[in-house]
């Protein structure tokens, strides 16, 4: 671990991956992966499934661990610390801090089931943050009514839609006031109908929230929209990165355009 | 054709409630026991330090194969030649609390690998502790499923207590079985153990069924409307 740096500089970006790998056994997912994100930048990860943009998010949110390199959050490691000059594992304490700049909501929303939306707010705001009941409370009122569920705050997730859910499931990631947003496939188990609502919320996350996001999409269209970067990733790497205009519009890499073509094909 | 005798019959209950009471009190306390090292056991095979994970299966799968009268025996009679010597009562608490431990170890077990991966990436990602995404999220969720299970159980440990009669503690079956050898009458003891049995066993099978569909219920996790 000698040959990364144990901090970043002052102007480091809000996430680095640097040449982050991961292998299962014998399949390596991600090769030595680079990127960046500033604070406040919206990217939009795209590619084949099974090229692991996925992957890249559970990274970061510490779902899976790294098998090399270092990923830097708000330029300290994350899931190392510095002993003697030296990077070694991180401990508990140090995770956890480093963790709580980043949230995460997923392809299937995974809401607690046995919780109402409002608690499923609340949960992490009082049993992490230490919040008292009535702060929690407002903090996670003023999100539901953020992204347009104020009614539906008494409800049980296995009672909302799909696009309730994962509204719902924003709205639980952001209470925790997370530097960076993680968007896995948002859209992706939703009915077509219900992915506008999605959307509008993620477009006012991005307008009226100063957030980082890192999204994995389909949305080509949506994707183009509104991110401020595009990442394509293939095999394990980022095959081109670039601004939407180029990357849909003007594709370099073939690989770039053989799968854009395919993916407005199957639209 | 029967020659069944009422007034024997009466004679005989204030030793038969009596016992009764003993009957459910190792009942309860066993399950007492059984509920908490249970999970103990269930908790312990999913940690990552190997050795316990994997003593603590192997133990598991030992009591389960082993007969409950075998553990009971060995407990009380190989305890001495160890200097461990319990009373009839403790020992049969020890081996009958270990035994259901063990079974309930699996059906906890199987209740929380019930619970989806995804509802532990959302602990992490809400940065929760391991103690409270346990005690907060997945226990609560892998109860209902667990509880069908765990009420068999119950069932199950109460009519297995007259094992316990073969060290001398004065259950339902012991006491009936002295009641017997004092009048040589055997018919009326043994037909009322059987239907004490039934007169607990019934409702209890019945009040677990109500409290499974009420859990469920309060967790909101059923769809019926509330």
């Amino acid at each position: 671990m000698n040959e990364y740096p144990t901090r970043l500089n002052d102007d480091a970006p809000m996430v680095r991956f640097s040449k982050v790998s991961k292998r299962y056994g014998e399949l390596t997912v991600l090769d030595e992966l680079d990127l960046d994100v500033s604070a406040n930048e919206m990217v939009s990860i795209i590619g084949p499934s099974g090229s692991g943009k996925t992957t890249v998010l559970r990274l970061l949110m510490t779902l899976e661990d790294v098998s090399d390199g270092v990923i830097y959050v708000e330029g300290e490691p994350l899931t190392h610390m510095e002993r003697d000059g030296q990077l070694v594992p991180a401990n508990q304490a140090y995770l956890r801090r480093q963790r709580s700049k980043i949230g995460m909501c997923f392809q299937h929303f995974n809401l607690f089931p046995h919780m109402t939306a409002l608690e499923n707010c609340m949960e992490g705001p009082i049993q992490v943050l230490r919040l008292s009941k009535q702060e929690a409370r407002e903090r996670s009122l003023d999100l539901l009514d953020m992204v347009g569920l104020s009614d539906k705050r008494d409800q049980h997730p296995i009672r909302l839609s799909g696009g309730q859910q994962q509204r719902v499931a924003i709205a639980r990631a952001l209470a925790m006031r997370p530097k960076v947003m993680l968007l896995d496939e948002v859209t992706s188990a939703l009915d077509p109908e219900v992915i506008g609502e999605v959307l509008n919320v993620i477009r006012k996350l991005n307008a009226e929230h100063n957030l980082t996001v890192l999204m994995v999409t389909h949305q080509m269209g949506f994707a183009k929209e509104i991110s401020d970067r595009v990442c394509f990733v293939y095999n394990g790497k980022i095959a081109e990165a670039g601004p939407p205009s180029q990357i849909f519009d003007a594709p370099q890499n073939p690989r770039t355009k053989q799968f854009l073509s395919a993916v407005l094909q199957a639209n | 054709m029967f020659d069944w005798k009422w007034d024997f019959t009466i004679e005989i209950l204030p030793r038969l409630i009596l016992a009764t009471f003993n009957t459910l009190m190792a009942a309860g306390v066993g399950y007492g026991i059984a509920l908490i090292v249970g999970l103990i056991f269930a908790l312990a095979q999913r940690t990552p330090i190997r050795i316990i994970n994997w003593s603590v299966r192997e133990a598991v799968e030992f009591i389960r194969s082993t007969p409950l009268v075998l553990q009971i025996f060995f407990v009380f009679y190989v305890g001495p030649q160890f200097d461990l010597r319990l009373s009839p009562w403790t020992a049969g608490m020890i081996a009958i609390g270990l035994h259901y431990a063990s079974y309930l170890s699996e059906v906890y077990r199987a209740g929380l690998e019930s619970v989806p991966q995804g509802q532990w990436e959302a602990c992490r990602a809400l940065n929760l502790s391991t103690r409270r995404t346990y005690f907060r999220i997945i226990i609560p969720q892998a109860l209902p499923p667990a509880l069908p299970g765990m009420g068999n159980y119950l069932v199950g440990i109460f009519k297995d207590t007259p094992m316990l009669s073969v060290i001398g503690v004065a259950e339902l079956m012991h006491t009936a079985n002295a009641l017997g050898s004092e009048s040589y009458r055997f018919l009326e003891p043994y037909t009322m153990v059987g239907i004490i049995f039934l007169a607990i066993s019934l409702p209890t099978a019945f009040g677990l069924r109500t409290f499974e569909t009420w859990v469920s219920k309060t967790l909101g996790m059923s769809k019926s409307k509330k």
